[in-house]
C-alpha cells in the first residue's frame, strides 16, 4: 500500500487525460444531436493536445525562451545552454499545428451541419434517418 | 445504442489505463521525449538562427515543411466552407427598414426595396436586436487598437510568445468584431469577398515563394541561408529574417481564412444578414 | 508546478466537459465549450507551454466559440438529448 501512493501521485494526470478522451469519444458515438457530436470531437482533440504537452514538462524548469540572449553578437559567444533548465519545446511545436487544424475542421463541420439543417429541417440523427428511409 | 457506446468507452478506457503503467513519471527530465533531438534544438538555436524563442525557430526553420503544409490545409478548409455554403440565386424575400428619426419599423414583403443610400431609412436584420449606441461606439474605438496589437504579436514572435498564427487570428477576430457589433453588410463593405479570397492565396504564396526563392539561389528548399546575398546580411541573420517573412505569410493566410469561414457560416451563404 | 492549483483546474475541466455535452440547450453548450477551452488554456500556461496557451486562448476561447454561436443561430437551439 505504501508504494501505491507515490504511484498514484506520479501518474494521476494520465488518468484525468484518459477520462477526458473517453468523455469526448462517448459524446461522438452516443449523442443524437449533430452539434453535440461536434462538441465531443473538439473535446477529444483538446484532450490529446493536453496529453502531448504534458509529456514535455520538466520539474523545476522554465519556459522555452532563452534568457540573456538579447544583446549577443550573432553566434559569436554562446553561453552554454543547460538543457535541463528549459522545457522541451518539440511537443509545443507539433501541437500548434494541431490546434490550427482543429479549428479548420470545426469550420467545415459546422458548414456541413448547416447544410443538413437546410435540407432536413432538423439536427437530430434519428429524425434524419427516418426522413431518408421514408423517401 | 447508449449501452453499447458505454461498454466500448469503458473497455478502451480500461485498456489505455493499463498501458499507462509503462509511461515515464510526469515531469521527469530524463524521459525519452527529451533526449534525442530537442537538446540539439535548445543548444544550437541561438547560434544558428539568432532567435531566442526556441518554439518559433523550430516551427518556421527546423520544421518548416510542416508549417507550410498546415497553411495549405487552412486554405483548403476555407475553400471547402465556401463551396459548401455559398449560393448565388436570391429568391425574393422580405426586408425590414427602420425610419431613423422616429424609430418606426417597416416590413416590405416579397422583394421590394428602398434604395441603399437613402438618408431616412436604414436596413435592419430579420432577427432584430435593439439599436445600441454603447456597443457600437466602444467597438469602433477598440478595433484599431486590436489590429495594432495583432501586428505587434506577429513582429515580436522572435523574442516573446507569439508568432504568425496568434497574430493572424487576433487580426481576423477584429474584423469579426466589426461584423458582430455593427452589421455583416458593413463588414463586407470594408473587406470585400474577393479581397478576402485573394489574401488567403497570397499568404500561402508568400510562404511557398520564399522556399522556391531559396531553391533558385542554389541551396535546398526552405533553407533561408540562401537569402543572404539578396538581403546583404550574413547567413545567420538571413535565417532570422527568413523566419519573419514566412510568419507574415502565415499570419495573412490565417486572418483571411477566419474572416471567410465566419462570413459563410453566419449568413448561411447568402451574405445579406449575419449575427 | 503547484499541485493544488493543478488538481483544482483539472477537476473544473472535467466538470465543464461533462456539462457541455449534457445540457439540453445548444447555446448553453456552445458557451460551456468556450469556458472549457479557457480552462485548458490555463492548464497549459501552468505547465509552461506559453505559445500553445496563447494560441488556444485566441483560437479556442475566441473564434471557435463565435463559430459555434453563429451555427446555432442559423439552425435551431432546441435539442432532445
Amino acid at each position: 500500500m505504501s508504494d501505491l501512493i507515490p504511484f498514484i501521485i506520479a501518474k494521476y494526470n494520465y488518468w484525468i487525460f484518459i477520462t477526458l478522451m473517453m468523455i469526448g469519444m462517448y459524446a461522438m458515438i452516443a449523442k443524437n444531436n449533430l452539434v453535440k457530436k461536434i462538441v465531443g470531437m473538439n473535446i477529444f482533440q483538446t484532450a490529446i493536445i493536453l496529453f502531448y504537452v504534458s509529456i514535455g514538462a520538466k520539474k523545476g524548469a522554465t519556459i522555452p525562451i532563452l534568457e540573456h540572449a538579447h544583446g549577443d553578437a550573432h553566434g559569436a559567444v554562446s553561453h552554454t545552454v543547460e538543457v535541463a533548465h528549459y522545457i522541451n519545446p518539440l511537443p509545443h511545436v507539433l501541437m500548434l499545428t494541431a490546434i490550427v487544424v482543429s479549428v479548420a475542421t470545426l469550420g467545415v463541420a459546422l458548414a456541413l451541419a448547416i447544410n443538413v439543417y437546410n435540407r432536413h429541417k432538423t439536427l437530430e440523427e434519428d429524425e434524419i434517418i427516418d426522413q431518408i428511409k421514408g423517401i | 445504442m447508449k449501452i453499447i457506446a458505454l461498454a466500448i468507452v469503458i473497455l478502451s478506457g480500461g485498456l489505455l489505463l493499463y498501458a499507462t503503467q509503462d509511461f515515464p513519471s510526469w515531469a521527469d527530465p530524463a524521459s525519452p521525449a527529451s533526449m534525442h533531438v530537442s537538446p540539439h534544438y535548445l543548444q544550437k538555436s541561438m547560434e544558428e538562427t539568432s532567435v531566442p524563442n526556441v518554439v518559433t525557430a523550430v516551427l518556421a526553420d527546423y520544421r518548416g515543411f510542416d508549417t507550410m503544409f498546415e497553411t495549405t490545409v487552412i486554405f483548403c478548409a476555407g475553400v471547402a466552407c465556401f463551396m459548401l455554403l455559398r449560393i448565388s440565386r436570391q429568391t425574393p424575400e422580405d426586408r425590414y427598414y427602420r425610419h431613423i428619426s422616429t424609430g418606426v419599423t417597416i416590413h416590405i414583403k416579397g422583394g421590394g426595396k428602398i434604395p441603399d443610400k437613402s438618408k431616412e431609412f436604414e436596413r435592419i436584420d430579420t432577427m432584430w436586436t435593439p439599436f445600441d449606441l454603447v456597443i457600437k461606439t466602444v467597438c469602433r474605438f477598440l478595433i484599431p487598437f486590436i489590429q495594432l496589437f495583432a501586428l505587434y504579436v506577429i513582429a515580436h514572435g522572435h523574442h516573446s510568445p507569439g508568432g504568425g498564427f496568434q497574430g493572424g487570428v487576433i487580426f481576423g477576430a477584429s474584423i469579426i468584431l466589426l461584423a458582430i457589433s455593427h452589421n455583416l453588410r458593413i463588414a463586407t463593405k470594408r473587406m470585400r469577398e474577393k479581397l478576402v479570397g485573394l489574401l488567403c492565396v497570397t499568404g500561402v504564396f508568400i510562404y511557398a515563394g520564399t522556399g522556391a526563392l531559396c531553391l533558385l539561389m542554389g541551396l535546398n528548399f526552405l533553407d533561408y541561408g540562401a537569402l543572404a546575398p539578396l538581403l546583404h546580411v550574413d547567413p545567420v541573420e538571413a535565417r532570422s529574417l527568413g523566419i519573419l517573412i514566412v510568419e507574415v505569410g502565415v499570419g495573412i493566410a490565417v486572418m483571411a481564412t477566419m474572416i471567410w469561414i465566419y462570413n459563410n457560416v453566419s449568413s448561411a451563404g447568402k451574405y445579406d444578414e449575419g449575427l | 508546478m503547484i499541485w493544488q492549483l493543478d488538481l483544482a483546474i483539472l477537476t473544473l475541466v472535467v466538470v465543464c466537459a461533462i456539462a457541455a455535452i449534457s445540457v439540453k440547450d445548444l447555446l448553453g453548450s456552445a458557451i460551456l465549450f468556450g469556458a472549457y477551452s479557457f480552462m485548458m488554456c490555463l492548464l497549459w500556461a501552468i505547465m509552461g507551454a506559453v505559445d500553445v496557451a496563447f494560441t488556444e486562448a485566441s483560437v479556442g476561447a475566441g473564434v471557435s466559440t463565435v463559430f459555434f454561436v453563429a451555427a446555432v443561430f442559423r439552425s435551431t437551439r432546441r435539442t432532445k438529448d
